[in-house]
């Protein structure tokens, strides 16, 4: 049982006062003077340095979502399948079988910019640190990236140090890295992105929370010791760069990813053994923010003794404790009678367990340290009932639809493709994800690479399909359309590998919500998202905001990253996009306007950014997707890819790479441009192969369901034959596909 | 056939060599805590799986092989028993001396997780008799210090005594030495102790294993070892 510390009221007289708080110290805390004042109302006096330093931890955007929340209400989170949405440390969805995939992604964008390494190998432990929380075994991990102009001279320093990162973090703690995104635009030239997903799975009886309940229950400090490490991360993760980024060094996390491989397998011990009732990690602003949380969802009050936490460093204050984002620490309330079976089982795998405080009736959060109360603060409105914005927005003015006949290259078809190919948008990632163990715990059915990731669950036959999309320059050119594009695209590259989407976690990584029009960007993403969602019955379950990605006033692409999973009942039923044999008939599903407008084509080949993004109409995108992955469960697709960047041909392009078959290919439609043919970029399109003779069926079919469905050209010999112009050998487009990123990192291979 | 896999703390392969037991060779492995001081009863297979025990921290398997375990594997060794060490597994063997040399950081200094061809350099072992000579197969490897490397007179004897178990080929069949995944001497992928009752190798054969998941090519490894413990 616990002995409660001295908490009479009289207490509080001991908070000390110094430093005094001056307007200096409240702004260096990222804090407005307003929000300030409300916080000295809420209390009823001038804070600690201690409780300065709490309350701006909890109220930063990082960990309060306070410009975001309003809207990110508005987004879809439920569903039949869905068993927790937003708001807990990750999303849980029934997968059927008494379990449940849980996910969420989440950016470590400013301290990847900082110290690369480090900074995107926390974002990963961070990430798997909330999915094993719930109780779940992580069993892929995905991530999406952002860099600046491949011309940038800081771009291979940071690229190569935040794949290093990445797998450094992933490989050891021993998480297949599946799938992912990467990159390049002179817009992240000071503002790197770097979102981290994982992906576990639970049995849906087993799911743990991190509302505490009960009072007078032990609450427990788990893992590594706490240093001075990442101490202010969240609120130098929610202000914009100036010249002086690279000396926020010291507010950059160190991993451990070994220290993490044990947590996880002490957790999980100690939850089978049913020693818990609610654990929160300690991520973003770690003992502060989890204690708060814990307390503040269960209604409860929490008392902590500072003298009992693990430090491994001497004379740490309670400031420093309480800010720390030392790595690999949770905070659990235990099961009451069972502290001695879960300190056996942290013992065993060598790491700290310590009591650090317990719950009570008070709704106060109170901070004990060598005999003085360090803080005395109301829980509530610290944790859920932080304040919230509604931030003035402007609306995104429409950009003008480009007509194809104003697009001129001297660019043969043939050319444009092999530069297409060939640039740091479309190459090849291999060398990437060649340093991400993808193959650990056995499971990978399809590694990256492909339009998704395809990972067993546990002995099959279900699996997981999994993937990571935005395209940032459609956000630019219309931020609703590109939040509707980016969810339509997951939607699509989960369905042609074979699988139902089921549900997404979201990453909005914008610049500073104060101006009026970045706030604009946010507000038309989201609404595009929340429509998408809606319309492809695909809820968003988890998600992260990422704001202030801004370096001396300039900000992002908007990027709001979909990380999507869907459901393949039996694994046998998924497919891939190589071209599998000659003779095969390619088809092309969906409607072709040709919409060059901020397209692949236009920015790699013409030099333009220009152009209102491709239109996405949802309805189409969700009737043709049900019909292609009809064809895949009726075993009638050989191949399946969907088309996006860089439209038609370089769809067509990578299935012949990937299967080492060329193809010929027909005219382009009466009266159609041809580089609106081949390079546009109209969405909700597939490219399927059937088996020779089956196209006419195919095709009929396709009409029955109202599909738009034409046969384009059929598979075969070793090369790409476009009519009128030259034709391209298959191993030579792979050879460039596969070396312009080795070449630039300066690799041999 | 009664396996024991050792699980240190940061193994994270060891389920992927369980399943590769279970599910080719039949049998049921037990996983045995690195603190113990004994194998179970009658083990006749001792695997060190992948992974990276203590974080790597010090050198790659360098504490694991000081764990209190190790005595008990070295003991089942020395009386001839089987000892496979994958990967980290390898590394710890070495670091033990139970095998000669070392791993060293891969040549381009990267983590490199791909499919590699390896050549079966004899098929006369109890890890290797479903294989054929100079069989190629397709391995897996995925390992950021896997460049093995040892003295001159260690690779001679190793070379003339033939306990070089998988080089890193071409497909011709030719060693890879330059373009291989790690720069190992000779294209060195696996190699045997002097009684070939000790192999250690940095691929993955426990993660092809499975049609429904890729190539198979793993298989042989799992049931040449089934096939030689089935009398025993």
């Amino acid at each position: 049982m616990i002995t409660p510390l001295n908490s009479d009221r009289t207490a509080v007289n001991s908070i000390p006062n110094t430093p005094r708080i001056t307007p200096e110290l409240v702004a260096e805390h990222g804090l407005k003077p307003e929000e300030y004042e409300h916080f000295v109302k809420l209390i009823g006096r001038e804070p600690s340095i201690t409780e300065l330093g709490i309350v701006s931890a909890m109220w930063n955007e990082h960990c309060s979502y306070k410009s975001s929340k309003v809207w990110l209400r508005t987004l879809p989170t439920t569903g039949k399948r869905v068993i927790q949405g937003p708001g807990e440390n990750a999303g849980v969805v029934d997968i059927g079988d008494g379990l449940a995939v849980i996910f969420k992604m989440e950016s470590h964008n400013h301290p990847s910019f900082i110290e690369p390494y480090q900074g995107a190998g926390t974002g990963v432990g961070g990430i798997l640190r909330d999915v094993f929380t719930m109780g779940a075994r992580p069993i892929a991990a995905l991530n999406f990236l952002r860099f600046g102009d491949c011309h940038n001279v800081k771009t291979r320093r940071l690229l190569a140090g935040v794949v290093a990162g990445i797998g450094g973090y992933g490989n050891s703690f021993g998480v297949p890295t599946v799938g992912g995104s990467v990159g390049f635009h002179k817009r992240y030239n000071g503002n790197i992105l770097v979102n981290a997903m994982a992906v576990g799975l639970a049995r849906t009886d087993e799911i743990f929370y991190a509302a505490a309940t009960g009072v007078g229950r032990a609450i427990v400090y788990l893992g590594s010791k706490t240093g001075r490490d990442g101490i202010h991360g969240a609120t130098m993760a929610s202000a914009e760069f100036g010249a002086d980024a690279e000396e926020k060094r010291p507010t950059v996390q160190v991993g451990d990813p070994f220290a993490e491989k044990l947590l996880l397998e002490a957790c999980l011990e100690i939850m089978k053994a049913g020693c818990v009732v609610a654990i929160q990690d300690m991520g973003a602003a770690g003992l502060t923010c989890s204690a708060v949380e814990m307390g503040a969802k269960g209604d409860l009050g929490v008392e902590l003794n500072l003298d009992a936490v693990p430090c491994r460093e001497t004379g740490m204050s309670a400031y420093e404790m309480m800010l720390s984002e030392s790595q690999e620490r949770m905070l659990m309330v235990i099961a009451d009678g069972k502290e001695e079976e879960a300190e056996a089982i942290f013992r065993k795998w060598g790491l700290d367990f310590a009591v650090v405080g317990h719950t009570t009736d008070t709704l106060r959060f109170v901070v004990k340290h060598k005999g003085l109360v360090e803080a005395d603060l109301p829980i509530k409105e610290l944790g859920d009932e932080a304040p919230e914005y509604r931030r003035p927005y402007e609306e995104p003015a429409p950009r003008p639809v480009i007509d194809p006949s104003d697009v001129r290259t001297a660019a043969s078809v043939a050319d444009a493709l092999e530069r297409l190919i060939a640039s740091p948008e479309l190459c090849s990632k291999r060398w990437v994800w060649e340093q991400y163990d993808h193959l650990i715990l056995g499971n990978t059915v399809q590694r990256p690479g492909g339009d998704a990731a395809v990972v067993r669950v546990e002995d099959g036959p279900k699996a997981l399909a999994l993937t990571t999309d935005c395209t940032p320059r459609y956000c630019e050119a219309g931020p609703f359309e590109g939040g509707k594009q980016a969810v339509a695209e997951a939607w699509r590259n989960l369905t042609a590998v074979g699988a139902t989407p089921i549900a997404v976690t979201d990453n909005l990584n914008f610049g500073n919500p104060e101006k009026p029009e970045i706030m604009g960007q946010f507000v038309a993403c989201v609404k595009g998202i929340g429509a998408a969602c809606e319309a492809l019955d695909f809820p968003v379950v988890s998600g992260n905001v990422s704001l202030y990605n801004e370096t001396n006033g300039k900000g992002i692409l908007p990027t709001p990253a979909i990380g999507g999973v869907g459901l393949i009942d039996n694994l046998e039923d998924s497919m891939t996009l190589a071209f599998k044999a000659a003779g095969e008939p390619v088809l092309l599903v969906g409607k072709t306007q040709g919409w060059l407008g901020a397209s692949a084509f236009l920015a790699t080949v013409c030099e333009r950014e220009d152009g209102a993004p491709p239109p996405v109409d949802l309805i189409a995108e969700k009737r043709n997707g049900d019909f292609v992955r009809g064809l895949i469960r009726d075993r009638i697709a050989t191949a399946v890819h969907d088309i996006s960047d860089g439209g038609l041909l370089v769809a067509i392009a990578e299935m012949a790479m990937a299967g080492r078959v060329g193809a010929s290919l027909e005219d382009p439609p009466a009266g159609m441009d041809p580089y609106a043919w081949w390079f546009g970029e109209d969405q909700a399109r597939y490219v399927v192969t059937v088996p020779a003779g089956q196209s006419a069926e195919v095709i009929h079919k396709a009409e029955m369901a109202g599909v738009p469905m034409i046969k384009i050209g059929k598979t075969g010999g070793d090369r790409l034959i476009v009519p009128d112009d030259r034709s391209i050998v298959v191993e030579s487009l792979r050879d460039r596909h596969e070396t312009w990123l080795p070449i630039y990192m300066g690799a041999s291979s | 056939m009664k396996p024991a896999v050792i699980l240190f703390p940061g193994s994270n392969r060891e389920q992927d060599a369980v399943r590769a037991l279970r599910l080719v060779a039949g049998a049921r492995p037990q996983v045995v805590w690195h603190a113990d001081h004994e194998l179970p009863q009658g083990t006749d297979l001792v695997v060190l799986p992948g992974g990276f025990s203590y974080g790597d921290y010090l050198r790659c398997g360098a504490i694991a092989a000081r764990a209190n375990i190790m005595d008990a594997v070295r003991a089942h060794a020395a009386k001839g028993g089987l000892v496979l060490g994958i990967c980290n597994g390898f590394q710890i063997l070495c670091e033990a001396g139970l095998l000669p040399g070392v791993l060293v950081r891969n040549a381009r200094l990267r983590f490199v997780c791909r499919e590699v061809l390896l050549r079966v350099e004899r098929a006369d072992t109890p890890f290797t008799r479903a294989y054929r000579k100079n069989d190629l197969i397709r391995i897996p490897v995925a390992h950021g210090e896997g460049n093995y490397t040892a003295d001159e007179s260690t690779i001679a004897r190793l070379e003339s005594e033939g306990r070089i178990a998988f080089r890193y080929a071409r497909r011709d069949g030719q060693i890879d030495e330059t373009d291989g995944p790690n720069g190992a001497i000779n294209g060195i992928a696996g190699i045997y102790s002097e009684k070939f009752n000790v192999l250690g190798m940095m691929p993955h054969p426990e993660n092809y294993i499975e049609p429904e998941i890729g190539p198979t090519d793993g298989r042989g490894l799992f049931e040449s070892l089934a096939g030689a413990l089935k009398a025993a």
